[in-house]
Formats: C-alpha cells, structure tokens, sequence
C-alpha cells in the first residue's frame, strides 16, 4: 500500500502537468472575482471564505478525471482489481485518493492564505479558512472518486464527473464556509461546522472509496 | 461479463420480461383509467373546495403541487430500490425499472418546481427563494438530471445499469445529509422558514381533495414508469433483434465467399 502511495505519488509530481495547472487555475478563479463583484475590499473581506471554497472546489475536479483513467490506460487498473484478493479493493482506492490529494488538492491548500490576502481576508480569516480546506478538501476527493470511477470506461468523461459530483459536495461546501465564516462575520459559531465538516470527511473517507471500489469492478468486467 | 453470465442473462431476459410484459399489458389499461379517474375525482374536488381565507383562489395550486413534490421523493425511494436490486441480485428487470424511473422522476421534480414557484410568485411576491426546502428539491432534481446523463452515456446498458445504480445509491445515502446541511445554512440567513405545509394542520376541507389527487398522480406514475419500462424492453429486444440479423447477414456473406 505504502509503495502504491509512493508511486502514485512520484507518477503526480513528475508529470507536473496536474498539480500546477490546478494552482493556477485556483488562482485564475480568484483573479476574476473581484472584476465580477467589484473591488471593494469590505464586501471581499466578507465573501473570502466563500470564494476561497468554491475555488478550491472546482479546481479540485479538474484533476479527478485522471485518477482512474491513467491506470486504465497503461493496464495497471487490471493488475490493482486482480490483487483485490491481498488487499481490499477499497482500500487501495483509499491509498489512490489519499496520493491524489496530496498531489493534486495539497498544493490547493498550501496556495490559498496567499490568495486569501488577495480577498483581503483578516490573518485570523485566513487561517481558520485554511484549516476548513485542509479538512474538507478530502472529502470533496472521496466523493470524486466516485464519480472518476463511474465514468472511467467513457472517452471525455471529465464534464460527467463534474456534473455528477458537485450536488454531492454541497454539504461539505456548506459546513467548510460556516466554519470559514467565524472568523469574519462576528457571533458566527466555529467549532460545531467545523466538527460537523470533519465527520463529513470520515464519512466520505469510507463511503466514497466503497463505491469508488465497486463502481471500478463492474466497469472491469 | 463473462460468456456464460451473459448467456443466463439472455436466458433469464428471454424468459422474465416476457411474463412481465403479458401481467403489464393486462394491468395497464386498468391502472391508466383507475388513475385518470382518481386524478379527475381529486382536481373536481380541488375545485369545489372552499378557498383558502387569506391565500384565495391560489391554494387550488396546491392539488397539483404536493402529489409532484412527493412524487418527486417517492420515484427516487424507487430508484434506490430499482439500484439495490440490480446491484445485489442483478434481477434484469431491476435496471430497466431504474432507466425508465428517472425521466420520470425528473419531470415530476421539475413540475413540483415550477408549480411551487408559480404559486409562490403571488403568494411571496417572488418566483423564487433560497429557502431550505425549495433548495434540496432542486439538489434533488441536479441528481436526477447526473443519474439521466450518465444512463445516457453509456452505450453498452448493462454496465450503464451498474453505474447507475451505484450513483443512485449514493444519492440516496446523501439526500438526508443535503438536507440536513441545507436547514443548517438556512437558518444561518433567514430564521423563519416561509413556507410550512404540515399535513394535519390543513382543515379536512382542503386535505381530502388533497389525498385523492395524491393518490391518482401515484396511480399516474405507476402507469407512466410500466409504460416506459414496456418501452425500454422493446427497445432492448429490437437491438438484440438487429444485432441478431446483422450477424445473420455477416455469417450468409462469409458463407458465399467461402464457397
């Protein structure tokens, strides 16, 4: 498992390709929203966390598209669902979505308090924001896996994947800016969005690869 | 799928979906009256219900409306059911039943939409609010419109089925936790929720015209769901059919060029 996770790992970060263009296209999303609602920094200060998320979580489905569909490509897919018998198929999706993550959505996170200043979000903000990622942008992986794996035998399925993904995540949208609201918006409540946030990521945590998992297996056969 | 499991399904679809159809086609002609019926009993009651004191003519809306609500919730309930079955005893009819159920069930969402929002254009004085329930109906009919889409982009329908069911499935695991999320964000915004229908609170006046029509649109959806499921196994059998005579041909030509 670790050594599936390495290689996912070292397959992510030498293409390159993934992790920048998701960066940047973070970036690009946070670049237009001021020229869309006008460049007052009070009403930036107070959507910052909202835009932060949304960012975060459409540049987290750019990248899902080739969570399944690399492996299928070159056959090691085949070898993975063939070894199901030593490890459990869903918990070597589990190890997929985890090197996903760090590959793709990590860098996502590591970004967002520098774009947070862009939204001229307070430090404290900032970091409550952050923190709101790093615990809600694994799910958001979770659940993607999903649907990656729903439509990993279809040519151009990356659009599908969006489509079918994004009122799944709404929840875990709705609790992340809660929680990223407290530190904005006065007498906003922090720790019960942010624990709910954290359950919804558990949840995910195993849901997402069970289906993940069994979607992967009638798609092979 | 390997050859003999693709043999006994043949076998299987051969022999169950025809029974299905033969009980369908005698039980569909009763079904479909039972339910114009019903629906017609429902709307004249409807009508010569006496108005709502303060909402006037407008609660008349209100017979067409909460059938499509609930039927919106009751053709994903079986949908889950339709993915459950396809996906753990892999019963044939189970993904035909999912396939037909969902257009359905997003026509009957869209409907409950429009009408809400129709009704709520005089009674709010706007087509449309961010309010809790209106939201998770509409999340409700985004999964319908992604379940469609994905049916649809699968050519081979067998394992467009499995993909399916497995999306529906976990739809189904998470509307209660769109929902719930979506009360908490709501009270976030605005505390009161505008629109509150709890059923006994209705005087009986303006609830039994309200059970029959719920009941003959119930009645409807059976009808329209065995109507689309008769359709969809047609249209199964006519591509096997064609795929039968195309390797007819095929053989016939390798024939004559052999001899």
């Amino acid at each position: 498992m670790l050594a599936l996770y390495h290689r996912d790992l070292t397959l992510g970060l030498r293409t390159g390709s993934g992790a920048m263009t998701g960066v940047l296209f973070f970036l690009a999303v946070i670049a237009v929203i001021p020229f869309g609602v006008g460049p007052d920094l009070d009403l930036l200060a107070r959507i910052g966390p909202a835009v932060l998320w949304l960012g975060a979580l459409l540049s987290s489905l750019l990248g899902l598209e080739r969570l399944f569909q690399a492996d299928r490509e070159d056959g090691s897919l085949d070898l993975l669902l063939i070894s199901d018998t030593r490890h459990m198929l869903a918990v070597t999706v589990f190890v997929k979505c985890l090197a996903h993550w760090t590959v793709s959505v990590l860098p996502l996170v590591i970004v967002a308090p520098l774009l947070g200043m862009f939204m001229n979000m307070p430090a404290e903000g900032i970091a409550v924001t952050t923190l709101t990622l790093l615990a809600g942008t694994p799910a958001i992986t979770f659940i993607g896996a999903v649907g990656a794996a729903l439509v990993v035998a279809l040519p151009r399925g990356g659009l599908l994947i969006s489509v079918l993904v994004l009122p799944l995540t709404i929840p875990v949208l709705i609790f992340g800016v809660a929680a990223g609201r407290a530190a904005v918006v006065e007498n906003d409540p922090f720790l019960p969005p942010f624990l709910i946030l954290a359950a919804l990521a558990l949840f995910f945590a195993v849901l997402g690869p069970a289906a993940a998992a069994l979607a992967l297996r009638s798609a092979d056969d | 799928m390997s050859e003999s499991s693709r043999a006994t399904a043949r076998v299987t679809a051969l022999a169950n979906p025809t029974r299905f159809l033969a009980f369908t086609g005698r039980v569909l002609p009763w079904l479909g009256s039972a339910a114009v019926l019903i629906i017609a009993l429902g709307l004249f009651m409807g009508f010569t219900a006496p108005e709502d004191y303060q909402q006037g003519i407008t609660v008349r809306i209100m017979y067409i409306h909460v059938p499509f609500a609930w039927l919106s919730m009751f053709c994903y309930t079986i949908m889950a059911a339709s993915a459950l079955g396809t996906l753990v005893w892999r019963h044939p009819l189970a993904d035909v039943s999912l396939k037909a159920a969902a257009p359905i069930g997003a026509t009957f969402t869209a409907l409950a939409l429009v009408t809400g929002s129709i009704w709520g254009k005089p009674m709010w004085g706007t087509w449309w609010v961010w309010d809790a329930r209106l939201t998770s109906v509409f999340v409700l009919f985004l999964m319908y419109l992604g379940i469609i889409a994905l049916t649809r982009a699968m050519d081979d329908p067998g394992r467009g089925a499995r993909a399916a069911a497995i999306l529906t499935l976990v739809g189904f695991i998470n509307i209660p936790i769109i929902k719930f999320s979506v009360d908490w964000w709501n009270t976030l915004h605005q505390p009161a929720s505008v629109m509150r229908l709890d059923g006994p609170t209705i005087h009986p006046s303006l609830l039994w015209p309200l059970l029959v029509s719920a009941l003959g649109f119930t009645l409807l959806f059976l009808t329209l769901h065995l109507m689309a499921m008769r359709a969809e196994i047609w249209r199964r059998r006519l591509a096997a059919m064609r795929r039968v005579s195309a390797r007819a041909v095929d053989g016939l030509a390798v024939q004559e060029n052999a001899s």
